[in-house]
């Protein structure tokens, strides 16, 4: 079990979401930065799909009542156990009564915590991810609590953790060839055209060529930007067609949304862009008052992203285990 | 690189467009009747059969089509989409019949008076048309278990809220453009409310939680009316 000492408004449980049930209305929902659950269920060796603590507000106490193996990935921020700091994307056992502290990050908006044998709240619809707008999955189907007791798997029969840790690369290091910097520091979001840019006209490219900040009105649901506003030449009334995570839609107010983890299923707001697959995870990590731009891609260079996120996966769920074996033996010998 | 062209929409060609990555929009032709919803129906179950396709959502005379993953290829999906949608015969979906008891009027019409306004017709008869009409359920989507009603009388036509409501209460009875429907949850809603129905149409804990499904028939049954 974990106890909640601490925690602040809106952190949940999730996993990679509930995907299948958008047509009849059900958000996929699943973590903002899917990336991290996935790497930090790999170093506690869950599958990657088991589900993890999602922390956006700070800061965020939590006890384990048995020796636990977990992970905190996704921030930039370090966890504390028993005050001692530690570093993030590093897998490592906690015995029981230590308490894991999780501040502030400097930067990002997210933290994960995995523990191993994943967090068991109750598959609801083939996921155990919060739906907070419907009101179940995760843990009674709303944020946590300080006072909530949490189960936990059962951990995988693997080799266990080295008493140092294990540490892997983070994504934004081991793959930051495949993702564009900018140099004013504003965040770099690729995005496809989508079905009602050319009613934008002129207005279109006002959305290209400017820096949004990501306003204070965002959410999991979705993030509302703050600029120029852009306004279509012509309005038109919409019949309500599906949408999924990253759609950028512009309402009258002519500030775009970005559809996020908990994005509506369906909508009717002219759409100007869809964020490709493999740079929502990164949009998923920038805070409110953040900027970011939008670099208009191609089908082929998502594709080549989506592979190289793939590759960079594989790889770790195959060298993790690898690792830990080699490491065991060495202190046998 | 030049953006993916768009594939307009012709006499009887979808207009076929990218939402991101790995998801396709189909959108029907012609007009917003149920002989499109049912071709729509058709092109769905058509789709069924795809190995790469994670996903169909239905909507309101088009489809969305998510794919497992970005496609090498995607000029390729969306000739495929063209050719099926060209394929589609018309099916008609065998439907339930549902009957929602409606608190017409009262503290949850709050866009009673401003439809009054732009239709020109009495609160009575905006009222009596809605609730003699008979609609369909052309798709679900948007909250767990929303069901998207056709079948609108044009008289009581009303388009979404510039401003949306902030927080709208579950189970307001709303009209969207030529779309009416029951709010699922309660929240910020562009819809339009002139009633309110009390009736539980979503339970997760259930094999089949949505209780509308596309291709039902639907009549809203005054309970009350309070004008």
């Amino acid at each position: 079990m974990i106890e909640i000492l601490e925690t602040g408004p809106f952190n949940t449980v999730q996993d990679l979401g509930r995907p299948g049930y958008r047509d009849i209305g059900v958000s996929a929902s699943g973590a903002m930065d899917s990336l991290a659950v996935r790497i930090g269920n790999s170093l506690v060796g869950n599958d990657e799909a088991a589900a993890a603590l999602e922390i956006q507000t700070f800061p965020f106490r939590l006890q384990f009542t048995e020796r636990t193996g977990f992970a905190v990935t996704g921030t930039d921020g370090k966890p504390f156990l028993d005050g001692i700091e530690l570093p993030s994307w590093c897998a490592f056992t906690a015995e029981a009564g230590q308490t894991l502290e999780l501040r502030q990050p400097p930067k990002l908006a997210r933290a994960y915590v995995c523990v191993a044998g994943g967090v068991d709240v109750p598959s609801v619809m083939g996921s155990r991810s919060t739906s907070l707008r419907g009101g179940f999955g995760g843990y009674g189907g709303r944020p946590l609590e300080k006072g909530d007791t949490i189960a936990v798997g059962a951990a995988s029969a693997h080799t266990p953790l080295p008493a140092s840790g294990l540490a892997v690369v983070e994504p934004s290091v081991a793959l930051q060839d495949v993702f564009p910097a900018s140099s004013d520091g504003s965040l770099l979001i690729r995005a496809l055209s989508a079905g009602e840019e050319g009613l934008f006209a002129e207005n279109g490219k006002a959305f290209w060529g400017q820096t949004w900040r990501i306003s204070s009105r965002s959410d999991r649901t979705g993030y509302r930007l703050s600029g120029d506003a852009i306004v279509p030449a012509q309005t038109v009334e919409m019949r309500s067609h599906g949408v999924v995570p990253g759609v950028i839609q512009v309402p009258p107010g002519g500030e775009p949304i970005v559809q996020m983890s908990d994005a509506n299923t369906a909508g009717g707001y002219p759409k100007i862009a869809g964020v490709i697959e493999g740079d929502l995870w990164r949009l998923g990590q920038a805070r409110i008052g953040s900027r970011v731009q939008f670099v208009r891609s191609s089908h082929a260079e998502a594709r080549a992203v989506e592979k190289a996120l793939e590759r960079y996966i594989t790889d770790l769920r195959q060298t993790i285990p690898m690792v830990k074996r080699a490491l065991s033996a060495m202190r046998g010998a | 690189m030049q953006p993916l062209q768009i594939i307009p929409a012709g006499k009887d060609h979808a207009r076929i467009s990218a939402i991101g990555s790995r998801s396709f929009l189909l959108e029907a032709p012609g007009d917003f009747d149920l002989a499109a919803q049912r071709r729509i129906w058709a092109l769905s179950r058509t789709l069924k059969g795809w190995s790469d396709l994670a996903e169909i959502i239905p909507g309101m005379t088009n489809l969305l089509a998510i794919l497992k993953e970005t496609p090498d290829d995607p000029a390729e999906v969306m000739d495929r989409l063209s050719e099926a949608w060209e394929g589609a015969r018309s099916i008609d979906l065998a439907g339930k019949t549902i009957e929602i008891p409606v608190h017409y009027g009262g503290d949850y019409a709050s866009d009673l008076p401003a439809l009054c306004d732009l239709s020109g017709l009495t609160d009575h008869e905006v009222v009596r048309i809605h609730y003699e009409a008979t609609y369909r359920v052309f798709a679900l989507g948007s909250a767990p278990g929303f069901g998207y009603l056709h079948g609108l009388d044009p008289r009581i036509y009303m388009p979404r809220k510039t401003v949306p409501s902030l927080k709208m209460e579950k189970g307001c009875v709303t009209i969207g453009g030529m779309q009416t429907g029951v709010a699922m949850l309660t929240g910020p809603n562009g819809w339009n409310s002139i009633g309110f129905a009390d009736l539980q149409m979503f339970d997760p804990q259930s094999t089949t939680p949505a209780m509308m499904a596309p291709g039902d028939i639907v009549r809203f049954v005054p309970a009350r009316i309070e004008l």
